[in-house]
């Protein structure tokens, strides 16, 4: 035997309360893991560096739209060599009403921005040519059964065609794929063509778009560029927001509420609940055991011996709980990119595992400090005596 | 006359209860000689196992002098108390004061984790002291598995196995029948004539105060008398 294997054994003294608040601090910890991997990506800075494309929105909010008659001006600044732009469509599979990722674009021009999609030419030219033409990633249409050829029933939540109806009916052109794995994963968009929605949606909106994606040039100054984009336009009816890829998804979802306040405000109501269990087990554990610890020091060990095992099974206790939990996590945030076709990334980072970890040790510190402190407090005699 | 384990002089003890003060120790002055077998007989309330917990280093008198096997423990800090009773003393309970959660090896294993014997070495002593009580073949049984007596001889064996001179044991017979208490007894007995060990027992059992060399009655916190 060991004093390992000593704290062990009183860990597990009674099982079933031992595994049940175990199954806690698992669950806390899989939040912990999950919304802190939120948190690190909300909470990043603006990342210029190797960025190859920039997202022009309005700078009041991404649903404002701008007009495309923009398009020339910002083909002209210096490190920009092509812009493309998408318009948020809203798209519902009808069978069954399942909601889509779809945009409304300009096929050559997104074709030329986004070579990283891989399709037949013959199926660039024919999503160029056909007005009512549609094009899915390899997810999509593999989860609905989709062949190039057929014609795609899909409703829009927020644009009506002109004759009322928000069923609009789309002719299956093409199917494209990622270049590597990474983008593999993100198959699972839906896009139309432009000009066919400008013509056909019921608000006669024409001309106008959600967001410009500039190409750059290799080795243009991005941030130079996104700041020479915003005060060109500033002042005008169509102020501008520049951004990276990254940093416009993740101000896309930033529109929800202050993601890193609403994080933060539930990791602490988990953590406080965890708290309360974990440590009401602990006492009650040390409680359960006053005559053992009078023991223990009765045999010769030490008050700091005696601190160091009800620490030690706090630590233990926690530690497993937690390094389950943050697994857990690591495993659901990677199928959670998977689903999401890699437009959510639940990555749990090196920064996130070393937050865990001082979570690990600073909630065995506050659920085993108190009780720890009496167990080294306690008289050999008044604990054997019962007082 | 050999030479003395246990000297205690002077003694007094005060606990504090709430706002009032007992002394349930005035001033006792005894002497236990190496390889004694003293069985302190009393009423309740009369101090013995107060004494018993000065002689074992538990607890510290409120004055007087207390020296065991030549130390004066009662000038010991808590610490050094703690590294004195791992090696110098062993302690059996009424109640046998098991870890449930450990199997008889390794709660007879316990004391010697303050030790730098070697895994091995810890687990030969450890059969050593099990042969010795008897219960070798239960060695992987956890106390609830064992009858009362088989538990107090694995309390024992866990008193012995750091070899101390010293063996201190509070009503050691109390929750057993007579003929469990009896053999309890007699292992007390050979432990303390072929192994060498000095004894004291706390007992109300006039019985089990026979197995003793000697019996010392305490009332009101005074020595009465010393019987041979």
């Amino acid at each position: 035997m060991t004093r390992t294997g000593f704290v062990i054994a009183n860990l597990f003294r009674k099982r079933v309360r031992t595994i049940l608040t175990l199954l806690s601090v698992i669950m806390a910890f899989l939040l912990f893991g999950l919304l802190q991997s939120v948190n690190s990506v909300f909470s990043s800075g603006a990342d210029f560096v190797g960025a190859t494309r920039l997202f022009v929105q309005a700078r009041v909010s991404f649903t404002t739209a701008l007009p495309v008659s923009m398009v020339p001006k910002l083909e002209a600044i210096p490190g920009v060599v092509r812009v493309a732009y998408q318009q948020w469509f809203g798209g519902v599979w009808l069978p069954t009403n399942t909601p889509l990722i779809m945009f409304t674009l300009d096929p050559q021009r997104y074709h030329d921005v986004y070579p990283e999609w891989k399709m037949p030419e013959d199926q660039w030219q024919a999503f160029e040519h056909t007005r009512t033409g549609l094009i899915v990633g390899r997810q999509l249409a593999q989860q609905y059964g989709w062949k190039v050829g057929q014609k795609v029933p899909i409703s829009s939540n927020i644009w009506p065609q002109k004759n009322g109806s928000k069923a609009w009916q789309f002719d299956l052109v093409g199917i494209f794929d990622g270049k590597d794995a990474d983008w593999q994963k993100r198959t699972n968009l839906a896009f139309i063509q432009q000009d066919y929605f400008d013509e056909a949606n019921q608000f006669g909106i024409k001309g106008r778009t959600n967001f410009f994606i500039l190409k750059l040039a290799p080795g243009a100054n991005a941030e130079a560029i996104s700041k020479t984009v915003d005060a060109m336009f500033e002042n005008s009816p169509d102020e501008t927001k520049t951004q990276t890829e990254k940093d416009f998804n993740i101000s896309f979802v930033k529109q929800i509420g202050d993601i890193g306040l609403i994080v933060r405000w539930i990791l602490f109501a988990v953590f406080f609940t965890l708290l309360l269990v974990v440590g009401n087990t602990m006492a009650q554990s040390v409680r359960e055991r006053i005559p053992e610890l009078a023991v223990l020091k009765t045999l010769g060990f030490s008050d700091g011996s005696v601190l160091g095992f009800v620490l030690a099974e706090a630590f233990a206790l926690v530690l497993l709980g937690g390094l389950v939990g943050l697994t857990l996590a690591s495993i659901a945030g990677a199928m959670v990119e998977k689903q999401t076709g890699g437009q959510f990334l639940l990555e749990l980072d090196r920064g996130v595992w070393l937050l865990g970890v001082a979570a690990i040790v600073l909630m065995s510190l506050a659920v085993g400090g108190l009780p720890a402190l009496r167990a080294r407090r306690l008289k050999i005699v008044d604990a054997l005596a019962g007082r | 006359m050999s030479e003395p384990m246990v000297q205690v002089h002077n003694v007094t003890k005060v606990y504090e209860r709430g706002k009032q003060q007992v002394e349930v120790l005035h001033g006792l002055t005894l002497d236990i000689p190496k390889g004694d077998f003293v069985a302190l007989m009393g009423p309740s309330g009369s101090g013995k196992t107060t004494l018993l917990n000065l002689i074992g280093g538990l607890d510290k008198p409120t004055s007087g002098e207390i020296t065991v096997g030549g130390n004066r423990i009662d000038q010991l800090g808590s610490g050094a108390l703690a590294r004195w009773r791992a090696h110098n003393v062993g302690f059996v309970f009424q109640f046998y004061n098991l870890m449930p959660v450990l199997s008889a090896e390794a709660n007879v294993e316990l004391p010697l984790l303050l030790t730098k014997l070697s895994a091995a070495q810890r687990r030969k002593n450890v059969a050593v002291a099990l042969e010795v009580v008897g219960l070798a073949d239960r060695a992987k049984h956890k106390p609830r598995e064992l009858s009362g007596g088989q538990e107090q001889r694995v309390a024992i064996a866990r008193a012995l196995v750091s070899d101390p001179q010293l063996l201190v044991c509070d009503e050691p017979t109390g929750d057993l029948d007579r003929k469990t208490a009896d053999e309890i007894l007699g292992l007390l007995q050979v432990l303390n004539k072929e192994h060498g060990k000095t004894i004291v027992i706390v007992t109300h059992d006039p019985k089990a105060a026979e197995f003793a060399q000697r019996t010392l009655h305490l009332e009101k916190g005074q020595l009465l008398e010393q019987a041979a």
